[in-house]
């Protein structure tokens, strides 16, 4: 069972229906005892980082998913919004906590970007991989291509990284991981039949 | 590296397509799933609907028929028509729509973006715009591009923009129907004074309309409906001729 975090941040219809299409079971919750008895963590979210990352803490999911998934082990994927609220913090109109599982800060794409490149990078980007050999690439090629919607971005996790696009210049990370925490900054449920294999992937992945 | 979208629109009354589809091999020919499928499989990287029900009570059938399409086609889905209120940006977006569009709805009521984009995030809020030439210059027009509003359509843009909107449609009620091409200059005015995403729409008669189109920097996507029903232009050709023609593209396997 794969439990998908409600914490009252964006539309999961498109989400739940993907899940549901590759045969996933999952439940849309933030109740404690089903995110404990759940196999496998999803954290999804649009919007702006503060916002949610406060909704996180008012619902102490902070906690509860620190304990599940650092000490306890539990697979978690972040999707957009929550891939970001992965990582230690973001600038995002101040400094804003994240949940600290990935090293690294989320930083504007403006800031990064020549003028003429627009903000958001919205569209069908390709994947380039850093480490091909990460469970989550098993079914995708270098080169596919994903649906992205989003106006920062994660920086300073090299260590991290997975897979990355292009944006104007700008090496987007696309695929992030550290141990049995990952997160895409694409919208896999929103990126056709390679976002369908990603998120197979991972609601099949051995722990 | 980003790719340049290939955007079909349906229209839909009463829960199902109407409007000039003919195609080879699909059954059951104005059932949104399955034109929704088709097109997913030939390459669609967005799919609009627009809900051209003229009565309340067939309201429903279109959020059914959204839901059906959302359950079956991962792409994103944009869905305009009849967006007047939050309430209309809910309905459609619980049902599976990924982006809402607005366009007489943000005529009638200006802050419709501002609170949409608040509420939902700039991502999930199109505006679109019906614009026709008057007296040398760009006007906007209302009510399916029936009504001049008298508003400059730069600065209806440049105001979008800064009340929130993620991205544009561009309709040019000059070059609409006329299959002649995307009206390009039209485009890059609007493409000038906003660096949102830009969709534009009309014109649209042959694979080269889409070269022509992609030559402009500040054109994000093109959208048509008739020639993609038609099959005078299938998607997957295009995209392949488009790609070999230096454009970046997304191209998928055939099933």
């Amino acid at each position: 069972m794969i439990a998908v975090v409600d914490y009252g941040v964006g539309n999961l219809y498109s989400l739940t229906c993907s899940l549901r299409h590759i045969g996933a079971d999952c439940i849309v919750t933030n109740d404690e005892q089903m995110l404990r008895d759940a196999d496998r963590i999803i954290l999804p979210g649009v919007g702006a980082f503060d916002d949610a990352a406060n909704k996180l803490r008012s619902l102490k999911m902070d906690q509860l998913l620190s304990e599940l998934v650092i000490k306890k082990g539990k697979p978690l994927m972040g999707i957009c919004l929550g891939m970001q609220l992965l990582f230690e913090q973001s600038l995002e109109f101040g400094v804003h906590q994240g949940l600290g599982f990935i090293g690294g800060t989320i930083r504007p794409l403006s800031d990064a970007l020549t003028n003429q490149a627009k903000v958001p990078h919205m569209g069908w980007n390709s994947l380039a991989f850093v480490k091909a050999n990460d469970p989550l690439l098993q079914e995708t090629k270098e080169g596919d291509f994903v649906y992205y919607v989003h106006s920062y971005y994660a920086t300073d996790c090299e260590s991290s990284l997975v897979a990355t696009s292009n944006y104007c210049g700008v090496q987007v990370p696309g695929v992030v991981r550290h141990a049995n925490v990952c997160g895409t900054q694409f919208h896999p449920e929103k990126s056709g039949e390679i976002g369908l294999r990603m998120l197979h992937v991972f609601a099949a992945e051995k722990d | 590296m980003l790719t340049k979208r290939i955007i079909p629109c349906l229209d839909v009354r009463n829960g199902r397509v109407v409007k000039g589809v003919n195609f080879e091999g699909l059954r059951d020919i104005d059932d949104p799933v399955s034109l929704a499928k088709f097109y997913n499989d030939s390459g669609a990287d967005e799919l609009v609907f627009y809900d051209i029900t003229a009565s309340a009570e067939g309201r429903p059938l279109f959020s059914d028929a959204l839901r059906a399409v959302a359950t079956e086609v991962f792409i994103p889905l944009t869905v305009g028509g009849s967006i007047n209120t939050l309430d209309d940006f809910d309905r459609v977006l619980k049902c599976g729509a990924d982006k809402v569009s607005v366009n007489s709805g943000a005529i009638r009521n200006p802050n419709l973006i501002y609170h949409a984009a608040k509420r939902y995030g700039s991502q999930c809020v199109v505006l679109s715009m019906d614009v026709k030439r008057v007296d040398g210059s760009f006007h906007l027009f209302a009510r399916g591009g029936r009504d001049d509003t008298g508003i400059d359509a730069i600065q209806w843009a440049k105001s979008g923009a800064e009340n929130g909107a993620g991205e544009i449609v561009l309709n040019s009620i000059d070059t609409d129907g006329v299959r002649d091409g995307f009206d390009l200059e039209m485009l890059q005015a609007i493409g000038d004074v906003v660096s949102l995403p830009l969709i534009a729409s009309g014109g649209a008669g042959c694979m080269e309309d889409f070269l022509t189109l992609f030559s402009l920097p500040c054109v994000d996507a093109g959208l048509a409906a008739s020639i993609f029903h038609s099959q005078e232009v299938k998607i997957n050709d295009l995209k392949m001729y488009l790609n070999k023609n230096g454009v970046p593209i997304r191209i998928v396997e055939e099933k």
